[in-house]
C-alpha cells in the first residue's frame, strides 16, 4: 500500500502541481464558488455551511459593507442601500431598464469619467456605486471563502455569465471580477457550464438543449456532445426574463387585490419578499397565503392559487418557448432531435415550467442535478483545465457569440459582420474608405443585436479613426479588424492600407472600465487597502514570473533543439537569467520589465511550436485520437 | 500582429488536408477541424504567457473562419473561385436572367402574403421550394468548377444563391414574426 502524503496545515500537498483555481457563478439571486479537489468538482460552503450566498449587498452609512444573508436582513429596514439582484443592472442603462417604479431604489445615470455617460449607477448611504462595484463585493467575499477552504491564493476564476449576455453586460462582469482581485480565466456561459457538469457525469452523447431560468436572465443552449467535444449549436435567451418577473406578476398582483399604487420603498422590498416566499410555496402547494402589515398600518391577508399564479405568469414560460424555437430554428434541429433537456436554475422548480417544457420535447426534463450549483459545478471543472491542472485527456469547448455584431451604415441601418451563433474566437476585417477629399478621420459605430435599425440595437462603441493620410475621395483603403475573444468580448483595430500607415485609433467605449481606473477604484476601496495591495501587486507579478520560466523551460526542453539555432536558443535563456536576477526582489517595475523582455525573446519560438502542432494535428496521431 | 510562419498563411483547403474542390467530405472537414481545435484552442493555453495565448487566439480565429469559408456551400464556392482569381461581381454586376428575377418576385411576394396571413404551413413550403432550388444550384455550382471549370459560369450561380440566402433569411425571420 503506497503511504499516505499528509502536508502542513495551509500548504497543499503538491504547490507546483496543483494550480488554485475556482469557479463563480455570480447569480442574479444567489451566487457560488466552487473547486475541483481530488478530481471532483465541489461546492465550497461558508463558515456556517451555506453553499448559496444571497447576492445582497447593504452599504451602511458608517461605511461598512455587508454581503448575503447579512445584507438580506436589512432589505426592508434599508430598501435604498440593500441592493438585489444587480445582475440585472449590468452594464445597463436607465432607459433599458424600464419602469423602474416598482424598485426600491435611488438611480442615478453616470457622468464621471469613471464611467461612461448613460450607464445606471445607484445612490446609497456609502455613495453613488456602480453595479460593477456592487457585484465585486460579492466576488471577493466568494475570492475569501475560496482562499481561506483552499489555504493559498487562486491563480485565477471562471466566471459564468448568461449566454444571452451581450458585450457590456459581459465586459461589466469582467470589470468586477478585476475589482474583486480575481484574475479571470474566462467567461463561461451558464448554459455550457451546466452542459459541461451534466455531460462529464453522464457520459451524454447526442444533441442536448439546457434550459437556464435563474433569478433575472433567461438561456436556451442547444449544444452537440460527443466524446471530447461540447459543441454549442445556438443559443437564444432574453437577459432580462427570470424568477424575478415571476416574483413580481404575484406583486402587482397583491397591488391589484388590495387597491394599492404608489408604495413607498419599504413596502416595495417588503411585498417583493412576500411574492418570492409565495411563489416558491406554490411549487409544492396548491395555495399559499400572504400576510404583511404595510408601513400605514394596513393588513394585507390574500389566499393565491396555483392556478391562479400559473394563468398570471403563462406569458412568461411562452416566451421562453419562443426563445427556444428560434435556437432551434437556429441550430436546424426539431424538438424531437433533441436527445434531453437539461434544467438549470432555481427558477425551473416551478411545476408550470417543468410542464411546459416537457409538453414542447414530448419527454421528461432532466433534473438530476441540483439546479442552483450545476453552473458553479462546471464553471470549477473548466477552471481546472484552464488553469493548467489537466493535460492530455481533456475536453474540447467550442462556444458561440449570442447576438450579431454590425455597424452603422447610411440610414441608421445595420450591417452585420458577425452573426449570431458563430463560434468564437472569431473575427471579420472591414474595408472603408473616406467620402471627401482630404479626409483625415472617419467615425464608426458598432452596434449588437438583430434589428435592422441602429436605434433598435445595442450600441457597443462609437470611435474616430484618426490620421488617415489626406487623399482623394475613396483612394484610402481602411481595414478595421472586428475581434471576438474565447470570452465573447469584442475589440477593435485598425489600419490603412493604401499609404501602409498604420492609422491612429481612438476607441471610445459606450461602457467598461479602463485598466487605470479599475487600478484607481482599488485604490480608493477601503476594503481593498486592508488586503495590502501593493504586496499582493508584487506577489502577482512575482507568480506569473515564475509561470513564464517555467512555461519557457519546458517549451525549451521539449522543443528547443529541434525549432532553434544555439544563438536563439541563447538569446531566450539570457532573458530567463535576466528574469532570474530580479524575480526575488521588491522592485514590481523590475520584474514586468523583465518579464515583457522575455515574452519578447520568445515571440517567435512560441509561433514555430504552434506552427509545429498545426501541422502535427494534421499528421493524423491526433485525428484517430478523435474518431 | 499576425503569425507570419508559413503555416499561417496557407490556404484553408491545405490547412483542413482537402484537395481544393467545391465537393468535399465533409467527415474530413469535420474531423481535420476538431484536431486543429484540439492543438491550437485558447483554453489549451489559458494557464501559459500571453504572447501564447495571443498565438492561440489568432489560430482559432483563423481555423473557425477556414472552417465556415468551406462548410458552407455557397461561401466554399466564392473561396474557391478567388483562389482563381476569379471576381463574382457580387456588388456590381446586378443583371440576372428575367426568368430568375420573376421567380424571386414570385417567392417574396410569398412570403409577404404569409406573413400578412400568419400562414405559417404556407412559409414552410415556401422555405422548403427555396432549399430545393438551393441544392439544385449547388449541384450546378460543382460541375462548373470542379468539372468544366466554367468560373464565370459558377460566378453567375453565386450570384443567384446570394438572393436566396437573403430570401431564406427573411423567411427565418418572418418566422420569428409570426412567434412573437
Amino acid at each position: 500500500m503506497a503511504l499516505l502524503q499528509i502536508s502542513e496545515p495551509g500548504l497543499s500537498a503538491a504547490p507546483h502541481q496543483h494550480r488554485l483555481a475556482v469557479g463563480i457563478d455570480l447569480g442574479t439571486t444567489n451566487s457560488l464558488v466552487a473547486t475541483v479537489r481530488s478530481g471532483i468538482s465541489t461546492v465550497l460552503n461558508d463558515e456556517q455551511g451555506c453553499a448559496l450566498l444571497p447576492s445582497v449587498v447593504h452599504y451602511a452609512a458608517d461605511g461598512e459593507v455587508l454581503v448575503g444573508q447579512m445584507a438580506q436582513e436589512e432589505q426592508s429596514a434599508y430598501p435604498h442601500n440593500t441592493i438585489v439582484s444587480v445582475k440585472r443592472f449590468m452594464g445597463r442603462g436607465l432607459k433599458d431598464v424600464g419602469d423602474v417604479s416598482n424598485l426600491p431604489y435611488r438611480f442615478v445615470e453616470a457622468t464621471g469619467s469613471a464611467q461612461a455617460p448613460g450607464m445606471l449607477q445607484l445612490r446609497t448611504a456609502a455613495g453613488v456605486k456602480s453595479p460593477v462595484e456592487v457585484s465585486a463585493e460579492i466576488l471577493r467575499v466568494l475570492r475569501l471563502r475560496a482562499e481561506q477552504a483552499l489555504g493559498g491564493e487562486l491563480v485565477g476564476a471562471v466566471i459564468t455569465v448568461p449566454a444571452y449576455f451581450d458585450d457590456a453586460q459581459r465586459q461589466a462582469t469582467k470589470d468586477a471580477a478585476r475589482l474583486a482581485g480575481l484574475n479571470v480565466l474566462r467567461l463561461l456561459n451558464e448554459p455550457t457550464a451546466a452542459a459541461i457538469a451534466y455531460g462529464l457525469d453522464n457520459a451524454a452523447e447526442g444533441v442536448y438543449a439546457v434550459y437556464d431560468l435563474g433569478g433575472g436572465t433567461f438561456d436556451i443552449s442547444i449544444l452537440r456532445l460527443s466524446r471530447g467535444v461540447f459543441e454549442v449549436l445556438a443559443t437564444n435567451g432574453d437577459s432580462a426574463l427570470g424568477g424575478d418577473d415571476f416574483d413580481h406578476r404575484i406583486y402587482c398582483r397583491l397591488l391589484e387585490k388590495n387597491g394599492l399604487s404608489a408604495l413607498p420603498a419599504p413596502d416595495i422590498r417588503a411585498l417583493l419578499t412576500h411574492a418570492r416566499a409565495a411563489k416558491e410555496q406554490l411549487t409544492d402547494h396548491l395555495e399559499a397565503r400572504v400576510t404583511a402589515v404595510l408601513s400605514s398600518g394596513e393588513v394585507i391577508d390574500n389566499v393565491l392559487t396555483r392556478a391562479e399564479f400559473h394563468e398570471m405568469s403563462q406569458n412568461l414560460v411562452q416566451r421562453t418557448l419562443q426563445a427556444l424555437r428560434k435556437a432551434l430554428r437556429d441550430a436546424k434541429l426539431a424538438a424531437s432531435e433533441v436527445k434531453g433537456v437539461v434544467m438549470v436554475g432555481g427558477a425551473t422548480r416551478m411545476p408550470h415550467i417543468q410542464q411546459a417544457v416537457g409538453d414542447f420535447f414530448g419527454q421528461s426534463p432532466l433534473n438530476n442535478l441540483d439546479p442552483d450549483k450545476v453552473v458553479a459545478l462546471g464553471a470549477a471543472i473548466q477552471a481546472n483545465v484552464l488553469a493548467g491542472n489537466r493535460s492530455g485527456d481533456d475536453w474540447l469547448l467550442l462556444d458561440v457569440i449570442p447576438l450579431s455584431l454590425g455597424i452603422e451604415t447610411m440610414g441608421g441601418l445595420v450591417e452585420k459582420i458577425v452573426p449570431r451563433n458563430s463560434t468564437i474566437p472569431s473575427a471579420r476585417a472591414q474595408e472603408f474608405t473616406t467620402y471627401k477629399d482630404g479626409q483625415t478621420a472617419m467615425s464608426i459605430h458598432v452596434v449588437q443585436g438583430e434589428r435592422e435599425l441602429v436605434s433598435d440595437c445595442r450600441s457597443l462603441a462609437k470611435f474616430e479613426l484618426r490620421g488617415i493620410p489626406a487623399m482623394v475621395a475613396g483612394s484610402a483603403r481602411i481595414r478595421v479588424t472586428f475581434q471576438i475573444d474565447a470570452d465573447g468580448l469584442l475589440s477593435v483595430s485598425a489600419r490603412e492600407m493604401a499609404s501602409g500607415t498604420e492609422a491612429s485609433i481612438v476607441v471610445k467605449p459606450s461602457y467598461g472600465l479602463s485598466d487605470e481606473e479599475i487600478t484607481r477604484m482599488l485604490h480608493d476601496s477601503n476594503q481593498y487597502a486592508r488586503d495590502d495591495m501593493m504586496a499582493r501587486a508584487l506577489r502577482e507579478q512575482q507568480t506569473e514570473a515564475a509561470q513564464l520560466l517555467e512555461a519557457v523551460d519546458n517549451a525549451l526542453r521539449q522543443d528547443g533543439e529541434e525549432l532553434l539555432d544555439a544563438a536563439a536558443q541563447a538569446r531566450i535563456r539570457g532573458s530567463m537569467d535576466g528574469l532570474r536576477a530580479v524575480i526575488a526582489g521588491s522592485d514590481h517595475q523590475a520584474i514586468k520589465r523583465a518579464v515583457e523582455a522575455l515574452n519578447l525573446a520568445s515571440t517567435e519560438f512560441a509561433q514555430k511550436r504552434m506552427d509545429k502542432s498545426v501541422k502535427s494535428a494534421l499528421a493524423g496521431h491526433k485525428l484517430s485520437e478523435l474518431e | 500582429m499576425l503569425p507570419s510562419g508559413a503555416d499561417f498563411q496557407q490556404d484553408f483547403f491545405s490547412l483542413f488536408n482537402l484537395p481544393a474542390r467545391f465537393q468535399i467530405d465533409a467527415t474530413t472537414l469535420e474531423r481535420s477541424y476538431l484536431a486543429l481545435q484540439a492543438q491550437v484552442h485558447p483554453d489549451k493555453f489559458a494557464h501559459l504567457p500571453e504572447a501564447e495565448r495571443r498565438l492561440s487566439m489568432q489560430w482559432t480565429t483563423r481555423v473557425n473562419e477556414g472552417y465556415q469559408a468551406l462548410r458552407n456551400p455557397l461561401n466554399r464556392a466564392r473561396y474557391l473561385l478567388s483562389l482563381q482569381g476569379v471576381d463574382t461581381q457580387e456588388e456590381s454586376n446586378t443583371s440576372m436572367p428575367s426568368e430568375f428575377l420573376m421567380q424571386q418576385m414570385e417567392w417574396r411576394e410569398a412570403q409577404e402574403e404569409a406573413l400578412q396571413a400568419k400562414d405559417i404551413a404556407a412559409l414552410e413550403e415556401l422555405e422548403q421550394r427555396v432549399q430545393h432550388e438551393v441544392r439544385f444550384l449547388q449541384q450546378q455550382l460543382a460541375v462548373d468548377i470542379d468539372d468544366t471549370h466554367d468560373y464565370p459560369a459558377a460566378s453567375g450561380i453565386v450570384r443567384k444563391l446570394k438572393f436566396l440566402e437573403k430570401l431564406a433569411e427573411e423567411i427565418g425571420s418572418a418566422f420569428d414574426e409570426l412567434d412573437s
